[in-house]
């Protein structure tokens, strides 16, 4: 069969080019892991300050590497003085805490060890469970940042990296030559545009599985949601990535030209992915990201990896996806037509 | 004697420049038919309109009475390309068996046939290594594997010999005319060596997008009172001015 013979060929030449697997698969794991890296620097030593705090959970606080200044009397305005990531008051057996919040990841460590330390203590014969009150100076409760941003960066790089691969690719047919000799055998355009599909896609799919096995396994990111729905996600922006790369590879002459797609389509897409809120926009540029594919990528795996949400809050998106990827594909069929008419 | 190939007022431009204009004729079954002219006189864009790889402008063309272009018609038809397209990650013998798949063959036939059409352009040898560690020389003999590999009945060769050395210029030939006597294929081929145009059966001599002589070599000499079909393209071509 001619799609599965392209499709071997591919393969074959995909495995032979090293360099390339290497961008594809270990790549995206640099930068998740740099980004990660970057985002959650836990490094410095948490400081708390403390009001009335009895001397049990100081010591269990301490204990568990939480630097505590204990104060006569403070506030908000301690907290920013003292440069402290945290104030811990106490006043008729309540508990209540106050967080600088400059670093979400500082706020965030700082809040489980108080609760750990908290759970620890109630834990004890005359000890009493804790209800905890927190208040943010910067910010609120939901600026983890990285458990933000991992979803969002997740889909960007299946989607870039598929993208760069499958649209050299077939521009590398196009520019040898080969592609017009192809034609000259009695291949469909139909079945060409099948193989590469399949065949990048094939790599695609173990560039997915990778990112988001290597996101949940090593850097820890929370899934709330399921797994296979990540997967599914990406899987359907992949295949948007691969029409369009393949599109675009028809308006490009040279791999430079490829190239200078990224600041075209994939950079802007950044911007409308989730990293900065969309809903803040104009109308106009909301409008502009209602036509990003990774809009509604980043939509989707927020609400299962952050949110965990299950199947029918993303089927929208799912629809959305595999529409652009319907388009695309079409247009592919339509371009590639100008080269012979079957 | 049955055609194999009908050119009907076939012209093409690219932007403003015409590249070929009004050309006819047609080509036998079970010859070998030469288009000789310089570079840049249409020959490449006359070759890829029988092929059906680019389309013409006005005109039409018809292979074994089927017009131009047909899908189940390709796969009576080997083309070799001008530049060397080949896959150079993958061995010559993954290029072969790459193309011979994309034609209806069994397994067992397609292996015979790549044995075949390697031993023809004497590749045998080189088939387990990479294409990028081939020469230009060993390139084009690939190329030429590739347009024999699925037993076309219309071989169109677009300078098929550039780059090779004699010895291999002549075994090549020795096989096309091989070709034509035994298993009565049509070979049209391109070239711009007068001592290749000397073997065809009917050359035509093509010179900015027109033709400006056709006929066997030995007609041709005659006609013009030419020694040889180098001479009969200069006179031809100072009468066209």
């Amino acid at each position: 069969m001619r799609i599965l013979a392209i499709v071997k060929r591919i393969i074959k030449q995909l495995l032979r080019d090293r360099r390339t697997l290497a961008l594809l698969f270990f790549a995206p794991l640099i930068i998740l892991t740099l980004m990660y890296f970057f985002f959650n620097g836990e490094t410095e030593e948490l400081v708390l300050g403390t009001v009335n705090v009895d001397v049990w959970f100081t010591a269990a606080l301490e204990e568990s590497g939480v630097h505590v200044i204990p104060y006569e009397e403070a506030g908000r305005k301690t907290v920013i003085d003292d440069e402290l990531d945290g104030l811990l008051l106490v006043s008729n057996g309540e508990m209540s805490l106050v967080l600088l919040n400059e670093e979400p990841s500082a706020s965030k460590a700082l809040s489980a060890q108080i609760r750990t330390a908290a759970m620890r203590l109630a834990a004890e014969p005359e000890g009493r469970p804790q209800e905890i009150v927190a208040q943010y100076i910067y910010g609120g409760e939901d600026t983890a940042f990285f458990d933000v941003l991992s979803p969002v960066l997740i889909g960007f790089f299946v989607f870039f990296f598929v993208f760069l691969i499958s649209g050299i690719g077939l521009l590398k047919e196009r520019t040898s030559g080969t592609l017009e000799r192809l034609m000259a055998t009695p291949i469909r355009k139909g079945e060409l545009l099948a193989a590469y599909l399949a065949g990048f896609g094939l790599f695609a799919v173990v560039q997915t599985i990778i990112v988001v096995a290597f996101s949940i396994l090593v850097l820890d990111v929370v899934v709330a949601g399921s797994v296979w729905h990540v997967i599914m996600i990406n899987l359907a922006l992949a295949l948007v990535a691969l029409s369009l790369g393949i599109l675009l590879s028809t308006f490009a002459a040279t791999e430079f030209q490829m190239v200078q797609f990224i600041p075209l389509v994939v950079v802007p897409q950044i911007f409308f992915a989730g990293i900065f809120p969309v809903e803040g926009l104009a109308d106009w540029l909301q409008a502009i990201a209602k036509a990003m594919p990774i809009y509604y990528a980043a939509e989707a795996l927020k609400a299962v990896m952050y949110k965990g949400l299950g199947f029918d809050a993303i089927k929208g998106e799912l629809a959305a996806l595999l529409a652009f990827a319907a388009v695309f594909i079409t247009l592919n069929l339509l371009v590639l037509k100008s080269h012979r008419s079957l | 004697m049955e055609q194999a190939v009908e050119i009907e007022g076939v012209s093409k431009s690219f932007g403003k420049k015409e590249v070929l204009s009004d050309i006819s004729f047609l080509i036998g079954e079970g010859m070998i038919y030469g288009l000789i002219g310089p570079s840049g006189s249409g020959k490449t864009t006359l070759v890829k309109m029988i092929v059906g790889i680019a389309a013409p402008d006005a005109g039409a063309i018809r292979i074994f009475g089927v017009n131009v272009p047909n899908l189940e018609l390709l796969e009576k038809v080997g083309y070799m390309a001008q530049a060397d397209a080949l896959y150079t990650e993958l061995t010559g013998k993954e290029n072969l068996d790459f193309f011979a798949s994309l034609y209806p063959m069994k397994n067992a036939a397609r292996k015979k046939r790549i044995a075949y059409a390697a031993g023809i352009v004497n590749l045998t040898a080189e088939l387990g290594k990479r294409v990028s560690a081939y020469s230009g020389g060993m390139k084009r003999r690939l190329s030429l594997a590739i347009a024999l590999v699925h037993n076309p009945k219309l071989l169109i060769l677009d300078e098929p010999t550039v780059g090779m050395d004699p010895e291999l210029r002549l075994s090549v030939w020795t096989e096309l005319l091989h070709l034509k006597k035994e298993h009565g294929k049509t070979i049209i081929i391109t070239t711009h060596v007068m001592d290749e145009a000397e073997r065809c059966d009917i050359v035509s001599l093509v010179r900015e997008g027109r033709i400006l002589a056709t006929g066997t070599p030995t007609e041709l000499k005659q006609a013009y009172g030419a020694k040889d079909l180098e001479e009969v393209f200069l006179k031809a071509g100072r009468e066209n001015r």
